[in-house]
């Protein structure tokens, strides 16, 4: 296995030659983010399960540990990572995912990426390595460095060891299905939304409205009498299909758009995008096709949210939502803490960072 | 004599004039007497004056304030309601007390997105009471709520009884509106799930005041359970009482609260609150289990069965609000009941792996008996969230320094099996000393530069939270037992 002296040695000469390092998982999500050069900084070999204790519901592993061995660990145990974490590939490791911040279907009811890490060590920019939170619960012990990994891109550190809270896995599921619009989905959503309706995903497309619901068998049976609609045979399938993009609707090859804004933000406007949106995150998130980038970023904006190119992006586009110049100032103040000789996954995020 | 320092007289004109053009008088403190109000917060033992408090009651007048501060190198610690255990929002000598307490205002419920945009000064509870019409609540519920403000629960990320299944503050929040140092209006986060860019909000929850001044807040509102019911019994003895934490976690059940009351912890309580605790027994336990009514009867069955295989006895369960509220008030009452044992009540935070539970329990309790103090525990055991109180009095020079000593080997103790010196009061300055046995010198140095990031003059609450090398290595000198270091192995500087 490759140790930790050896990263930390690479770190170190590159730093002292201040030339840039590209830090690589399991390039599974290698379409998503700006591209960046640099000599690779190889991950994939450092992996193991460090700790795992069910009754503690903390797993501590090493980054480059494959995502679907720890989530194969955990079903064993009946647990499962809460945030529903899309893998992209087998390849997917522990550190991208953490790194790339993203969350899959059940992220509204559970918790995202960040709500779940409890610890990391890393390697920052000047080859020190760095323990941040640990494996318990609470931790505010200093400024929570660890959650600030997340969906950070790697242009912060290098992680080598994530501790994770997980979950129970819930004790019974069922999808239903019912024919809605989007303003229909919005209405039953609002309306049930103020009761406690154990809701555990949500997919609307093409007039279709898929719940899953999560729980207590009694609890679920009692959301399904509020709901109505059909209970989906094989629902697995499509909670796969969706949160892995496997699903019809992700195989165009256009620039894919990831809408994220309030739940109960209106329709985006028909001119904005090609085709149907497919909706998920009870309207939280919304994906669609589009040529005009900047101004579906700009209308994200204005809902309070922000819209990324998730995929085929077109040449200049913007692939995250611009920043204001002084929040932007203060990232590469912040970058430039961690990072000093700027080497860590330059431009991932945005040029310049 | 031209190299003196300015006394403080001085010092208070340089800033009152520049400050006096946008302040309204009635809303700049500067007489000593006045300011005494803001010389502590609920971590009495430590006080300093600070040289004025300002009241301000919009975000410009932040804005300018932080400008004229940055401008005159005047430090700035913002207080919220001054609950905080840890010093936290006390003033540094010479500096501005930012008092926020007229950010009072809840400025929109959104029903149908189940957020609220507050104000920092607005009380934890009354976020709760604006959204109860609607059949929503703010899920962070430290003890303290009906006093403390959701700008300070953000500085500290606090925490209460029923995070072990709803979460922290930083898991309670979507977006802060801040202001920096230098005047800066940022907004962190937004209405949405995610944000572009880093995950400051994330980084601000815990911040305690040294990155920037929270002016606005967008909270998550959550649907309030169908049903809700609490369980408590009493163990006699504390192996059984720990088993049973573990146990309940084990079976897949998340409570929607799990606190222990030790032995003395009980008799306190009881003796203020007539709450009906048993009071021979080593431990209670306070079990609350919430959701859909058919769910919370099976998960009660479930933990009765487990409960009564470790011999749990006394076991009430509340049947209405009303009883659901006499058990939570009187654990809730924790504080002042400790209050009438002694004048002074040191708070330990240390948070420990569940599986240490019954171990770290009995070790604090010889500790005690070493130290000849009471200590009495009173704590978040779903997530292992000790919080071990030294009772003594601060006009016994030696037991001050006995309780202070007690106080680092429990924290010592906390990191010896894995765990931290603080899980939700934070560090502030009563703790600062113990960020050395945690942390590395470069770990600490990686804080520092965070912190040099937003505030490079170090005018925000410095001296808080974050120890110098210097104090660090003071510490480390002056803690040392009989020649040696306690625990050699931990990583040290
Ligand atoms: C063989 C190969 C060749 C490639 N060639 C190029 C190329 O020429 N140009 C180009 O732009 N891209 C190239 N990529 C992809 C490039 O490496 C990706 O942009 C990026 O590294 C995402 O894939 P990943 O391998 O890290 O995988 P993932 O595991 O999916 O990682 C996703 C993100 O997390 C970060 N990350 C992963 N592990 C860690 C960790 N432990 N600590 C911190 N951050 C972490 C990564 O840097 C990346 O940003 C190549 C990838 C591979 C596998
Ligand atoms: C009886 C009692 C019970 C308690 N129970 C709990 C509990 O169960 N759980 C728990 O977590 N805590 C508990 N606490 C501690 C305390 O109530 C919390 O830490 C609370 O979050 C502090 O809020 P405050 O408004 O009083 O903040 P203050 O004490 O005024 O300030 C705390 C910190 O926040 C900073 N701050 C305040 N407002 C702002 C702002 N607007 N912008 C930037 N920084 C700011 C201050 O500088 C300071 O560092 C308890 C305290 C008491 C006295």
């Amino acid at each position: 296995m490759l140790d930790i002296q050896d990263l930390t040695a690479q770190v170190q000469q590159a730093a002292a030659t201040k030339s840039p390092l590209q830090i690589r998982g399991g390039g599974s999500k290698h379409f998503y983010g700006a591209a960046t050069s640099g000599t690779p900084l190889m991950m994939a070999e450092y992996q193991g399960i460090i700790n795992y204790e069910p009754s503690e519901l903390v797993i501590t592993a090493r980054a480059g540990t494959p995502l679907k061995e720890i989530e194969q660990l955990l079903a064993q145990q009946g647990q499962m990572l809460g945030f529903e974490p899309p893998r992209f590939s087998d390849h997917a490791t522990l550190g991208g995912t953490v790194a790339c911040g993203l969350s899959g279907p059940r992220r509204p009811y559970a918790g995202a990426v960040r709500d779940f890490v409890l610890g990391v060590t890393l390697i920052n920019g000047q080859g020190q390595r760095l323990k941040f939170g640990g494996q318990v619960m609470k931790n505010v012990a200093g400024y929570d460095l660890s959650r600030l990994m997340c969906g950070a891109l790697g242009t912060l550190g290098v992680l080598l060891d994530i501790s994770l809270k997980v979950i129970p896995k819930p004790h019974y599921e069922e999808t239903r299905v019912l024919s809605a619009s989007f303003p229909q989905m919005q209405s039953l959503l609002a309306d049930i939304g103020l009761q406690p309706v154990p809701v555990s995903a949500t997919l609307q497309h093409e007039d279709q409205l898929y719940i899953r619901l999560s729980g207590a068998q009694g609890g679920v049976r009692e959301a399904i009498q509020r709901i109505g609609g059909d209970t989906l045979a094989d629902s697995d399938s499509l909670w796969h299909n969706l949160k892995e993009q496997q699903h019809a609707f992700f195989q165009q090859p256009a620039p894919l758009w990831r809408v994220s804004i309030p739940p109960m933000a209106p329709a985006i406007p028909d001119s904005l995008y090609d085709g149907q949106i497919l909706t998920e995150w009870g309207g939280a998130l919304r994906w669609l096709y589009s040529q005009q980038g900047e101004q579906i970023q700009q209308w994200a904006k204005a809902q309070g949210g922000h819209a990324t190119c998730f995929r085929n992006p077109m040449a200049g586009t913007h692939i995250f939502t611009p920043l204001p110049a002084a929040l932007l100032a203060l990232h590469q103040r912040l970058k430039a803490r961690f990072d000093p000789e700027h080497i860590f996954n330059i431009g991932r995020i945005y040029p310049d960072l | 004599m031209c190299d003196a320092q300015p006394t403080r007289e001085q010092q208070l004109q340089r800033i009152l004039t520049p400050l006096q053009r946008f302040i309204k008088a009635e809303n700049i403190v500067t007489s000593v007497e006045a300011l005494r109000a803001y010389e502590c917060d609920a971590f009495t033992t430590m006080r300093q004056l600070p040289l004025l408090t300002v009241l301000p009651d919009t975000i410009e007048q932040v804005q300018q304030i932080m400008r004229l501060c940055y401008e005159l190198d005047i430090p700035v610690v913002a207080r919220g309601a001054g609950t905080g255990l840890t010093a936290g929002s006390m003033p540094v000598e010479n500096g501005l007390l930012l008092s926020m307490t007229k950010f009072d205002r809840i400025l929109d419920i959104d029903i149908a997105n189940k957020t609220a945009l507050i104000e920092p000064g607005v009380r934890n509870l009354a976020v709760t009471q604006a959204a109860a019409p609607y059949n929503l609540y703010f899920a962070p519920d430290p003890s303290s709520q009906l006093a403390c403000s959701v700008g300070g629960n953000v500085a500290e990320n606090a925490g209460g009884i029923h995070c072990l299944k709803y979460g922290l503050t930083v898991h309670n929040i979507l977006e802060l509106d801040v202001i920096t140092i230098e005047g800066e209006r940022l907004t962190l986060g937004g209405a949405s799930l995610d944000a572009a860019g880093y995950d400051l909000t994330a980084l601000f929850a815990g911040s305690e005041g040294l990155l920037g001044v929270i002016v606005g807040i967008r909270v998550k509102l959550l649907a309030k359970p169908a049903s809700a019911r609490v369980l408590l019994c009493g163990f006699d003895s504390i192996e059984n009482a720990s088993h049973a934490i573990a146990h309940i976690i084990a079976a897949g059940i998340i409570p929607a609260g799990l606190e222990m009351i030790d032995h003395t912890g009980i008799n306190a309580i009881e003796e203020l609150m007539h709450a009906g605790y048993p009071i021979d027994a080593a431990a209670v336990l306070i079990c609350e289990l919430d959701g859909s009514i058919e769910e919370v009867e099976d998960e009660l069955t479930r933990v009765m069965s487990l409960l009564e295989a470790l011999d749990a006895a006394n076991i009430q369960i509340s049947n209405n609000e009303e009883e659901k509220a006499r058990i939570w008030a009187a654990r809730k009452a924790a504080f002042p009941a400790m209050a009438r044992l002694a004048p002074d009540n040191y708070i330990m935070d240390g948070t420990i792996p569940r599986r240490a539970l019954a171990d770290v329990w009995q070790r604090i309790n010889q500790l005690a008996d070493e130290y000849q103090l009471l200590v009495v525990n009173v704590f978040h055991a779903g997530d292992g969230n000790m919080h071990p109180s030294i009772l003594f009095d601060a006009m016994d020079a030696d037991q001050h320094h006995r309780a202070e000593e007690l106080g680092t080997r429990i924290l010592e103790l906390c990191i010896e099996v894995g765990g931290t010196i603080s899980g939700e009061h934070g560090i502030g300055l009563e703790k600062i000393n113990q960020m050395c046995l945690q942390f590395t010198e470069a770990e600490i140095q990686q804080f520092h530069a965070v912190k040099a990031a937003f505030d490079a003059k170090n005018l925000l609450n410095p001296g808080k939270q974050i120890p110098t090398l210097a104090r660090c290595a003071e510490f480390h000198a002056m803690h040392v037992h009989q020649g040696e270091m306690p625990f050699p192995h931990l990583e040290r500087f």
